[in-house]
């Protein structure tokens, strides 16, 4: 029965491995497990030393760099330009959900398909309040 | 009123408010804590305690904010998410309301490796923005980020910290569209008011005012613009050089270099600029910080004409717990 229980994790960890080289070469991904990427112009906030899903920190450089990597582009500068260039800053308005540590170093695809991130309710509620403020308006 | 803090009372009273900043010894050092608040009483309307600031070890910001309650002046709790996780950062609001801190400030915090404990670990669980949101949350709702509420049984009554939130703002570092979305987006979470970084640049500053107005923010946040005197013409070219996110225009520069008083000549600059902030359109108030340098807070809110403060019974002041 061990060994049964074992081996039928292998799926899992086999596109756990897929899902960490792919991200990890396109985005430089952290396995925070639970994806933002589509609200920050497809690319990774959790480069940025503070770990800042909202917004970059009051440090940027005069030449958009990064208070604590002087060498590194301030990834929230990053994220703001391919948004613009995107056409998605209305994205980042957003407040971010606070992270759950507990999904660190798992897959987030399966987080999100499964809904234990609770992203998908996330945007529920976000469409949600997005539709009950324009009918305020209205 | 949200908590009936002192500040929010001078704020939401139409006055121009002033914020002091006093920053807590490296040593035991309660004494001094005491000299600086008594320094700062009568002149400025809350206190800013730094929690931490350029992640170098100090007294802790909620002890040095009831040391400086206990004088008679009102606190502004700064609190960052840098050295706390959720755990901590809510357990703190709770502390710091049971003492009497009826304003907190948040902050993302100084990265570790500025500091003087490089080696550190950063939590950085949660972000400032979020942050502001689990204040208000257990504020107005009373409950905790989880969703559970602020009651110690079952059956005790409800009893919510009442706390005025704050936030900053860097209207100096770019993209500055960004920084106005940003700003958006700490007023939706909750925000009651913004103490903006130090301005030196006066004309940076009123391009990103102008698009605050046109965004509509100043209506739902109150805005301090944060000023600071200086020493000498090395200390702004130090900040120039290696504080990130600040702009100082040369001409500053050399204006305090060529001062037979450079010190004098730093409170005129800062008096000046004050008086040109008063002006702004969208501006409620000023926060005046210093490094190590208090006592010059006083003839800075002087020189600017911004005494008498609005006077407040003592006894408003010296924070009872919730009853």
């Amino acid at each position: 029965m061990r060994f049964l229980k074992a081996i039928s994790k292998i799926p899992y960890y086999l596109l756990l491995t897929v899902e960490f080289i792919f991200k990890k070469l396109v985005f430089r991904c952290h396995m925070c497990g639970q994806c933002v990427l589509q609200f920050t112009g497809f690319t990774c906030p959790m480069r940025c030393p503070k770990q800042l899903r909202d917004g970059p920190c009051g440090g940027t450089r005069e030449n958009l760099h990064c208070e604590v990597y002087p060498e590194r582009k301030c990834i929230w500068a990053m994220i703001y330009g391919r948004s613009k260039f995107l056409g998605r800053t209305r994205k980042l308005e957003v407040i971010q959900f606070t992270i759950d540590w507990r999904l660190a170093d798992t897959s987030a695809w399966v987080n999100y398909f499964s809904g234990r991130d609770g992203q998908r309710e996330f945007k529920r509620n976000l469409r949600r309040q997005a539709v009950a403020v324009a009918e305020k308006q209205r | 009123m949200k908590a009936a803090s002192n500040l929010e009372k001078v704020l939401t009273s139409g006055a121009f408010a002033v914020t002091g900043e006093l920053g807590p010894p490296k040593s035991v050092d309660a004494e001094l804590v005491r000299k600086k608040a008594q320094l700062l009483k009568g002149f400025v309307d809350a206190v800013n305690i730094t929690d931490n600031q350029t992640a170098i070890v100090r007294v802790c910001s909620m002890a040095a904010a009831r040391i400086v309650l206990d004088e008679g002046v009102e606190p502004v709790m700064q609190m960052t998410c840098r050295d706390r996780n959720r755990i901590a950062l809510q357990s703190d609001i709770l502390g710091g309301a049971a003492l009497g801190v009826k304003n907190i400030l948040c902050l993302s915090g100084d990265h570790q490796t500025l500091g003087n404990q490089p080696d550190a670990k950063g939590v950085y669980d949660i972000d400032s923005i979020q942050l502001v949101r689990l204040a208000v949350k257990m504020r107005d709702e009373g409950k905790l980020l989880c969703g559970e509420e602020l009651k110690n049984t079952k059956k005790s009554p409800l009893l919510p910290p009442k706390i005025f939130v704050g936030a900053a703002a860097n209207p100096f570092a770019p993209p500055l569209e960004f920084r106005i979305l940003r700003l958006g987006k700490k007023v939706a979470a909750g925000a009651d008011f913004i103490q903006t970084q130090t301005i030196f640049d006066l004309p940076k500053f009123r391009e990103w005012l102008s698009r605050v107005v046109d965004a509509g923010l100043h209506e739902k946040v109150f805005i301090l613009g944060g000023v600071m005197p200086v020493k000498s013409h090395k200390a702004l070219t130090y900040m120039k050089e290696s504080v990130a996110g600040m702009s100082i225009p040369d001409e500053l520069i050399k204006r305090m270099e060529q001062a037979p008083d450079p010190k004098k000549e730093g409170v005129r600059i800062c008096v000046e600029i004050v008086q040109q902030l008063r002006e702004l359109k969208g501006l409620r108030g000023v926060h005046v910080s210093t490094v190590e340098w208090e006592e010059i807070i006083p003839e800075v809110v002087e020189g600017a004409g911004l005494l008498p403060r609005p006077t407040l019974a003592e006894e408003s002041l010296r924070g009872s717990p919730p009853a």
